[in-house]
């Protein structure tokens, strides 16, 4: 009730010069505005640079699997067949930081198209998620393979802007029939130039085909030769493969019949060379690491304490690249945000003394009729705080308006950031209160009989 | 003379001010009594010391040594809130250059001193008994004009609503017709006449103007910082009367 009659006459007495509250308010509204306006710019264009480093693979995560030892030796990652199409879908179904998993088979070979020939750098079996997990749904030309077609494991591909040079010499390939291994691929989809990878690999340099047609069409058997390949034959997929008839590959790595009996795993019906993630964000990479180390322990029945038959990576040197520049953004339009609202705060000091200075007399009639200094220190810091806030409001709107014409004008991304309204609000509050604090003090401290005989 | 009917007794007031290392003696040992519903002129020369004491009196400032009992009360001893409290409920004040709030209305201006009130006023009985206050000094049709737009005397009669908006038991006026001319200066005076014999409220004015003190029941005069003498009630009312008889002209009265 109290603080209600004080704030009215802190309006009336801000109203009683409505130019000077403008102009001195000026200050706060051109900083928050510049705070606003500069935090959502800025906003826009670090999520912008996040999502181009982000596409550069920022946000992926591989999944290896476990290496086989024996005697001491250990003979390297993908020695031990472990990872299966089954538990990429499981991955992508259970764990919520996981945007897409893309089962990969590699293969490597000469591609045949007419009279050239090209070995590119990768040939890739996976599903169309690949594309997702690199961010790179964007294709030049045609479209990409189903789910479908993965089932069916048909003759199918996407190839990169290298390839298209090489073999195609810039011709459109849609719909020609390329060879690898001897196997006949129908180009359905141009991938979009990406340039070379960070270690200046050729990213264009690729063949991308349902994994299942890799697989059982031209590898037969897993590109990493597991060391233990005495091969158990499959009717299943020797069938399928036509070049090498008789022989196969193993769905899951062999056990001996004490281990079957120990640990009767599930059918598997094919193993992969690797899964490919990317977590739905660059914050959430170790969340999913944690997840898919969780999820790929249950289902490969882990025991406690037993260690994983599976490796992860993550690109941490993108991730770090990635989260110091947004930090550095940040930073900075925190230092202008400061520098401008400590002008402004200087601004509504200066004013206020004036003020103080010019209504001596009203303060001195204030204490005369029975206002204690408590009283005038309230009122004129709540003065201050009202111009502040109100400038603060002010400033929110036009900041919000400028990046608004910013975004509409120059086409510049924008990001919503309620955080910065939050903070701004708090922020002119706080400046009210501590540039109002000194005038409002030398007020209160003022004699009644000087400041009435004031002239 | 009862007791419980004085309301200030002031008893050996001396007030000392400290100019760098000149001690100047203003107050010498004043004391003094005034009753409830007295009609007082606080006269003396410019320098005699009557402001400060004007000052103490309305507990705007402490003296150096003495005692102040107002309704009975050690007012020496007050914190400077207590004193604010006390000005707030128990004392109005009149200025002469009006102090009223620039740009606010009559209305505003008059309802300012609730606003520092013990008890809170809603703000509906706020504007209310504004209201009445500003009709009772006859300022009825003005509520919401400004001080710029109200002439001397009316301000001045803005600034008595604001002091008897408390509706305190005594009234300070500090030469309140210091900035108004001879008639409207007579218009003022009248009003505080009225105020005391009608609703009893104490008047204190200080002047050093004979005609204006001349409208009092009680004269003191301050010389030196010392009380010359007290003119009683009595003595003064001839005055009074054959003053009634000038009113319209405002005529002086030479002693």
């Amino acid at each position: 009730m109290r603080i209600i009659r004080t704030l009215k006459t802190a309006l009336q007495a801000l109203m009683r010069n409505p130019m000077r509250a403008l102009l001195t308010t000026l200050g706060i509204v051109i900083g928050v505005g510049a705070v606003i306006a500069m935090m959502e710019i800025g906003k826009g264009s670090s999520a912008a640079i996040q999502k181009s480093i982000a596409s550069m693979g920022a946000n992926t995560i591989l999944v290896l699997p476990g290496t086989a030892a024996s005697g001491g030796v250990t003979f390297g990652s993908g020695t031990v067949m472990t990872l299966t199409p089954m538990d990429g879908e499981a991955l992508q179904n259970e764990c919520p930081s996981v945007r897409s998993v893309a089962p990969i088979v590699r293969a490597r070979s000469q591609v045949v198209y007419g009279n050239r020939n090209w070995v590119p750098s990768s040939i890739i079996g996976t599903t169309s998620d690949y594309l997702d997990v690199r961010e790179w749904t964007e294709l030049a030309e045609g479209e990409a393979f189903s789910d479908r077609d993965v089932l069916n494991a048909n003759k199918v591909c996407l190839i990169g802007q290298t390839i298209v040079r090489e073999l195609f010499e810039g011709a459109s390939p849609i719909g020609k029939e390329l060879r690898i291994k001897n196997v006949s691929f129908r180009v359905i989809g141009v991938l979009s130039e990406k340039g070379a990878n960070m270690m200046g690999m050729d990213q264009d340099d690729i063949v991308l085909a349902p994994w299942t047609s890799i697989k059982f069409r031209v590898t037969g058997s897993p590109v990493v030769t597991a060391v233990q390949s005495t091969a158990t034959e499959s009717s299943s997929t020797s069938t399928m493969n036509r070049l090498y008839p008789g022989s196969s590959f193993k769905f899951y790595p062999e056990r001996s019949a004490a281990q079957e009996a120990n640990q009767p795993l599930p059918i598997r019906f094919a193993n992969v060379d690797q899964l490919f993630l990317a977590a739905v964000s660059t914050e959430e990479i170790s969340n999913a690491i944690d997840q898919v180390t969780q999820v790929l322990r249950s289902r490969h029945r882990i025991r406690e304490g037993e260690p994983d038959d599976f490796n992860i990576r993550n690109m941490t040197e993108m991730t770090k690249t990635l989260s110091s520049t947004a930090s550095l953004m940040t930073n900075l339009l925190l230092f202008v945000a400061l520098i401008s609202l400590v002008v402004g705060g200087v601004g509504i000091m200066n004013i206020m003394l004036v003020s103080v200075t010019e209504r001596t007399r009203e303060i001195g009639l204030r204490m005369a009729v029975g206002a204690r200094s408590r009283d005038i220190l309230r009122q004129f810091l709540i003065e201050a705080v009202v111009l502040c806030v109100a400038g603060g409001v002010i400033g929110i709107l036009l900041g919000r308006g400028g990046s608004y014409i910013v975004q509409l004008v120059l086409k510049w991304p924008i990001g919503y950031s309620p955080e910065a309204i939050l903070a701004s609000v708090l922020v002119s509050v706080g400046v009210g209160v501590i540039f109002g604090y000194y005038p409002a003090w030398r007020a209160s401290r003022l004699d009644p009989i000087e400041a009435l005989r004031y002239e | 003379m009862k007791t419980e009917s004085v309301l200030i007794r002031l008893e050996d007031i001396c007030k000392t001010y400290h100019l760098g290392e000149i001690d100047v003696p203003v107050l010498k040992g004043v004391s003094l009594t005034i009753d409830t519903g007295e009609f007082v002129a606080l006269m003396g020369s410019s320098g005699s010391g009557k402001s400060t004491l004007m000052n103490i009196l309305g507990c705007l400032d402490r003296p150096s040594s003495g005692a102040y009992w107002f309704e009975g009360r050690n007012v020496v001893q007050l914190t400077v809130d207590e004193r604010a409290y006390l000005r707030n409920a128990k004392m109005g004040f009149v200025f002469q250059s009006f102090n009223l709030l620039p740009r606010a209305s009559a209305l505003e201006n008059v309802m300012m001193p609730l606003g520092y009130a013990a008890t809170v006023v809603s703000d509906k009985e706020a504007r209310l008994r504004a209201t009445e206050m500003l009709e009772r000094v006859g300022l009825a049709e003005r509520l919401h004009h400004e001080p710029s737009q109200l002439s001397g005397g009316q301000q001045q009669r803005v600034a008595i609503a604001r002091a008897l908006i408390n509706r305190p038991p005594v009234l300070f006026a500090d030469e309140p017709t210091g900035n108004l001319d001879s008639r409207t200066s007579c218009e003022v005076l009248e009003m505080f006449r009225n105020l005391n014999q009608q609703d009893g409220i104490t008047v204190i004015l200080v002047t050093h103007d004979p005609d204006v003190a001349r409208y009092a029941d009680r004269l003191i005069r301050i010389a030196d910082g010392v009380l010359v003498d007290g003119t009683s009630g009595s003595d003064n009312g001839e005055d009074w009367e054959s003053f009634v008889k000038e009113e319209t002209t405002c005529e002086s009265f030479e002693p």
